[in-house]
């Protein structure tokens, strides 16, 4: 499969592409972002056609349709870093689970409309820091361009996830207790946002990716303040986080959503569409 | 078109109209656009809203046989010019609501006159999307169907619904390019590809033709729309037109059109093709059709699941503005 999208900063000089002792590393970081971006949104693009009211729909579609972008320039650079000749197709559409690095949050099946945005704005309080820190500070020129435009489009992602938990948060008691339950099964899911490992330890020495105590202070501090809003209490898990997404080791779901993701490339092996 | 089988009152002749009516028939034939708020008949404005509202529903409930391959698409880009275009025709649907909003109707009632089954949707959208090569056709044939009835429509007597088909012509023709698309990707691809492109003509190609409504010999609601100006061409024209630009485009993708008396009459310069199993068509319309069930019943569940969302919202929307009306200086 040809890659069919010139990625941003693709003319771009960029010292860490080519970096072999960086390489492995690399690409792994870069698959996570492509992969978080890719399952989160398609797991928003099953709402389409099926949303609890018309704009509802519509934006959810538009967010999935976001993130498939992003998808497509962070799994083209990983590509590129690979040094391999794989395209982000070949990426998303020819690797089993076990080569998939994207957390455990996001691979989780849809639920209701209070899992989807709980999700997404726990995943987005993320999201928006990371990349935030990404476009100012990284020091590989494509990861800052690619973090600067996907950007634009997540702090948008945030402010309507976020409304939307206050609403729904303080909304009736059904919405209330929907949300309340939302966050009791996703919250032992979000610290894998922040489980630091080698993988990130190198890419934090190399100057591209930022130091995720920091990040998760800040995450701590804004999701917080909007679940108060939002009359929610954080449940108390003992600290316990489920963890192994980003290294590979996912749920039994994964293997679903990649089988119907999939089907195409894998029965008809080499056919260009 | 979205809208089939649209009921209106019978032709009324210049004799048996009030004066208001005259002057009212007056403006629609001087091309003049008809307003919100404007006088008009309760016959015009019924059936505006059955015909709106028709088209409105057939944009929301077609989003689901397309809705059905986004998980499926072969390729990150497929996937997000699919979900594009899915999400413009639930913007369609929008703008089509509003459009009826300002004939004194809300989208709740349409909605729920949708759901009770007393108002239909374009018989199209009840055949299923079995293959990828289903997503071109539908882009292909069944927008290129509906782009036949609405650019006439762009010119429609009344204002708000001629200003939204605007804007819907305008996406619309860029769907029907992507669909043609996928489509010579699939006609040029691999054997398989080319046998899915195959078997997706097949199947949709009488159902596109069914999308413009009976013979008007036995359509009987047409004359009095036609005066109106609510619609602009009879169903045999449209149907025709369709006919004779679709044929070379199936012939360019190397592919059969699934009738045998299909040829080119050089007296009336078009094709002369078989009609469609009419018989068919009243089915799929009674609720017969291979997904009427579904697609209703997805269309319903949407709704009934999402109940408790809409009320959350609203209750919040309440409670925000009685926090305002009970602390008015707090803001200076």
């Amino acid at each position: 499969m040809a890659a069919e999208t010139i990625p941003p900063g693709a003319g771009v000089k960029d010292p860490f592409i080519g970096d072999d002792t960086l390489r492995p590393a690399f690409f792994e970081w870069l698959c996570r972002m492509g992969d978080n971006a890719l399952i989160l949104g398609h797991r928003t693009s099953e709402w389409c056609g099926h949303g609890p009211v018309l704009e509802e729909d519509i934006a959810l579609a538009n967010t999935a349709l976001d993130l498939i972008g992003h998808t497509q320039m962070w799994l083209g650079l990983a590509g590129e870093v690979e040094g391999k000749g794989r395209s982000a197709d070949d990426l998303a559409y020819l690797r089993d689970a076990m080569k998939f690095r994207n957390v455990l949050l996001v691979e989780l099946p849809k639920g209701d409309m209070a899992v989807t945005i709980m999700r997404e704005f726990l995943f987005d309080a993320c999201h928006h820091l990371l990349l935030s820190w990404l476009a100012d500070n990284a020091k590989s020129p494509r990861v800052a361009e690619i973090a600067a435009k996907a950007l634009k489009e997540v702090s948008y992602h945030l402010d309507r996830a976020s409304d939307i938990v206050v609403r729904l948060g303080d909304g009736t008691a059904e919405s209330h207790d929907r949300m309340q339950a939302a966050l009791d099964l996703l919250w032992p899911y979000a610290g894998e946002l922040f489980a630091g490992d080698e993988v990130d330890s190198a890419l934090q020495d190399a100057g591209i990716a930022p130091d995720l105590t920091t990040l998760r202070d800040n995450w701590d501090e804004r999701v917080r303040d909007i679940l108060d809003e939002a009359t929610l209490k954080i449940p108390d898990t003992g600290g316990y986080t489920h963890l192994g997404g980003k290294q590979g080791r996912h749920t039994e779901h994964l293997g679903f959503l990649l089988a119907e993701m999939q089907f195409l490339q894998r029965a008809y092996p080499g056919a260009s569409w | 078109m979205y809208a089939q089988l649209v009921k209106s009152d019978g032709l009324k002749s210049r004799e048996e109209m009030s004066p208001e009516e005259r002057a009212f028939q007056d403006r629609v034939d001087n091309g003049e656009k008809i307003e919100p708020k404007e006088w008009m008949p309760e016959g015009y404005r019924k059936t505006l809203i059955r015909q709106i509202g028709q088209h409105a529903h057939s944009e929301i409930v077609g989003q689901l046989p397309e809705g059905n391959w986004i998980t499926r698409a072969p390729t990150l880009e497929r996937k997000a010019i699919l979900l594009a275009k899915v999400q413009d025709e639930a913007g369609h649907g929008l703008y089509l609501y509003s459009a009826a909003e300002t004939l004194g109707v809300s989208r709740d009632e349409l909605q729920e006159k949708l759901h009770s089954g007393k108002m239909k949707y374009s018989s199209i959208f009840n055949y299923p999307t079995l293959n990828w090569a289903d997503i071109g056709a539908v882009g292909w044939l069944v927008d290129g169907a509906a782009i036949m009835n609405q650019v006439p429509l762009q010119r429609t007597s009344y204002g708000p619904y001629s200003r939204a088909m605007i804007r819907i012509c305008k996406e619309e023709s860029f769907h029907q390019r992507q669909g043609y698309a996928i489509m010579m990707k699939m006609a040029s691809g691999t054997p398989e590809q080319k046998e899915m492109a195959q078997d997706a003509l097949n199947r949709f190609w009488y159902p596109s033709l069914m999308m413009f409504g009976p013979s008007d010999k036995d359509s009987v609601h047409s004359a009095q729309s036609m005066a109106w100006k609510i619609k602009m061409n009879t169903n045999d024209e449209l149907r025709q037109k369709f006919v004779n630009e679709t044929v070379p485009q199936a012939e360019y993708l190397g592919l059969n059109v699934p009738d045998d008396k299909l040829a080119w009459n050089e007296d009336k310069q078009g094709y002369d093709f078989s009609e469609p199993d009419w018989n068919e068509f009243f089915e799929v319309i009674k609720g017969n059709g291979p997904c009427n069930r579904e697609r209703l019943n997805a269309r319903v569940k949407a709704w009934d699941e999402g109940a408790w969302f809409r009320d959350g919202l609203n209750a919040y929307a309440e409670k925000a503005a009685d926090r305002r009306k009970a602390a008015p200086v707090a803001a200076e």
